[in-house]
């Protein structure tokens, strides 16, 4: 004090008196979580030189490092691409068994939703070795108890018919093949009439009368008429409808991707579950129930 | 340069006021006592600053504004010391450590004998201290406050009719 002019002696006093209490009011205080208040205003006060320091080392480390340090870019560039190619390839691996479990937990819950139709799942291992006909062979055979005539679906939809079982395989008639069909009903009419396949993605419905309402995008499902798969089983959808003699030509786009298929159901059993029923109760489409069956026969 | 040894002129007939032994201490003392138990029987009494004023008042006699601030700063804290767990200890220090120096400031400038400007400043310094406190509540500690309302304009009026008396009978404590 000795050195300062004697008219600012009082306002040096005054502002050492005041900050002496501010640092007593700062001992005191306590925020909420934040503990003592002096440590907050500490904090506030410093945290900006902090924060400017560590934005100009940073800055400087990063012009280092970006413009000068660049003797090993090159080589770690190369093994960063070496690990950069391993990890896409193992990507891709579980992204396929990702899509694979997801697959199989449908096939896990159709059974589950299934639980009076003995099923067997089996994966796809081959298909046709020729363009003409649509097979595929699953890795299953006559030791899992895959005999012929057995039903093939998906949890999307019917496949198709087993035509021929080995020991530890079995081959599949595909349903979009010209020699396959399936005995089916349109969901909303009940109109019976077998589904076949014409060698092309899309089926074809026969010996549905032109007298018949039919519409776009209609449901078809199975009848159950051909004794090999139960009733009511996703077949596809209408997708093209025109008028002939006497029937009319309808495509039927099939509920199950056939072009795609890695996991399928195979149903375990030769006797229809409601068949019987069936047959109690014949309905007016009796006779295009029957040529379903004859239709489904290999 | 007239005008500024007009100014000293002034100031040099201006008086500084000494006090009998122990009056100053006295006064602090009793004013925090009656502002520390009055209100307990008089709830109203609430609204009287006591040590406000005798803050002000020492300051504006003794006309020293190292001996106004440090006399400010200890009324300040002991009222403090006296308020609770709800006032921490440098809130009204702090306030009246600056009305002790801006009084014995005032009052070495100007003359502080008449009543009427006694009214006027206590009600000037009423509001000056209102705001410190308040400033420090919002800034340092993070508390909210009015800083004008109905309540605290007739207590800046009580405080400054009440001041008019109390300085009188201060007077009273001056050497002749």
């Amino acid at each position: 004090m000795a050195g300062i002019p004697s008219r600012h002696k009082s306002l040096v006093l005054l502002t050492i008196v005041v900050l002496l209490q501010v640092l007593l009011l700062a001992v005191q205080i306590k925020r909420d979580s934040q503990g003592r208040l002096i440590r907050v205003w500490t904090v506030g006060a410093f945290s900006p030189f902090e924060r400017a320091g560590a934005h100009g080392v940073g800055s400087i480390r990063g012009t280092w490092n970006r413009y000068f340090a660049l003797q090993n870019t090159s080589r770690d560039n190369e093994q960063l691409r070496r690990e950069n190619d391993v990890l896409k390839m193992q990507v891709n691996q579980l992204l396929s068994k990702a899509a694979e479990a997801d697959r199989l937990a449908l096939l896990l819950n159709f059974r589950k939703s299934h639980p009076d139709v003995p099923m067997l799942g089996a994966r796809v291992i081959g298909a046709s070795a020729d363009t003409a006909s649509q097979t595929i062979y699953l890795d299953r055979g006559e030791r899992d108890g895959i005999r012929r005539n057995m039903g093939v679906i998906t949890p999307d939809g019917v496949v198709g018919k087993v035509i021929e079982s080995y020991m530890d395989t079995a081959q599949v008639l595909l349903l979009t093949d010209k020699d396959s069909g399936v005995g089916a009903m349109l969901g909303d009419s009940r109109i019976q009439s077998p589904v076949g396949g014409t060698g092309e993605p899309l089926l074809a419905m026969k010996y549905v009368p032109n007298d018949d309402t039919v519409s776009l995008g209609e449901r078809v499902v199975t009848s159950g008429m051909d004794r090999i798969f139960p009733r009511d089983l996703p077949v596809g959808t209408v997708a093209d409808i025109k008028g002939g003699n006497p029937f009319k030509v309808i495509r039927v786009r099939p509920a199950a991707n056939l072009e795609r298929l890695e996991e399928v159901i195979v149903l375990l059993s030769l006797h229809p579950l409601d068949l019987k029923k069936e047959i109690e109760k014949p309905s007016p489409q009796a006779s295009a129930g029957k040529v379903a069956s004859e239709v489904a026969k290999p | 340069m007239n005008d500024a040894f007009d100014i000293r002129n002034m100031e040099a007939h201006i008086e500084v006021h000494k006090f009998r032994n122990g009056a100053i201490i006295g006064a602090t003392i009793l004013a925090l006592l009656v502002q520390a138990f009055v209100p307990i029987y008089f709830a109203k009494s609430t609204i009287l600053d006591l040590p406000l004023l005798i803050t002000i008042y020492f300051g504006l006699s003794r006309r020293n504004p190292s001996t106004g601030l440090l006399l400010g700063m200890l009324i300040g804290l002991l009222q403090d010391s006296l308020s609770g767990p709800t006032v921490p200890l440098g809130l009204y220090g702090i306030a009246k450590t600056f009305i002790g120096y801006l009084a014995s400031s005032i009052g070495a400038r100007l003359d502080t004998e008449h009543p009427a400007a006694r009214f006027a400043l206590t009600v000037l310094f009423f509001g000056a201290h209102q705001g410190i406190v308040l400033l420090t509540r919002r800034i340092l500690l993070g508390q909210p406050g009015v800083l004008f309302n109905m309540h605290l304009a007739v207590a800046a009026l009580v405080n400054a009719v009440v001041a008019v008396f109390l300085f009188v009978i201060l007077d009273r404590l001056r050497k002749s």
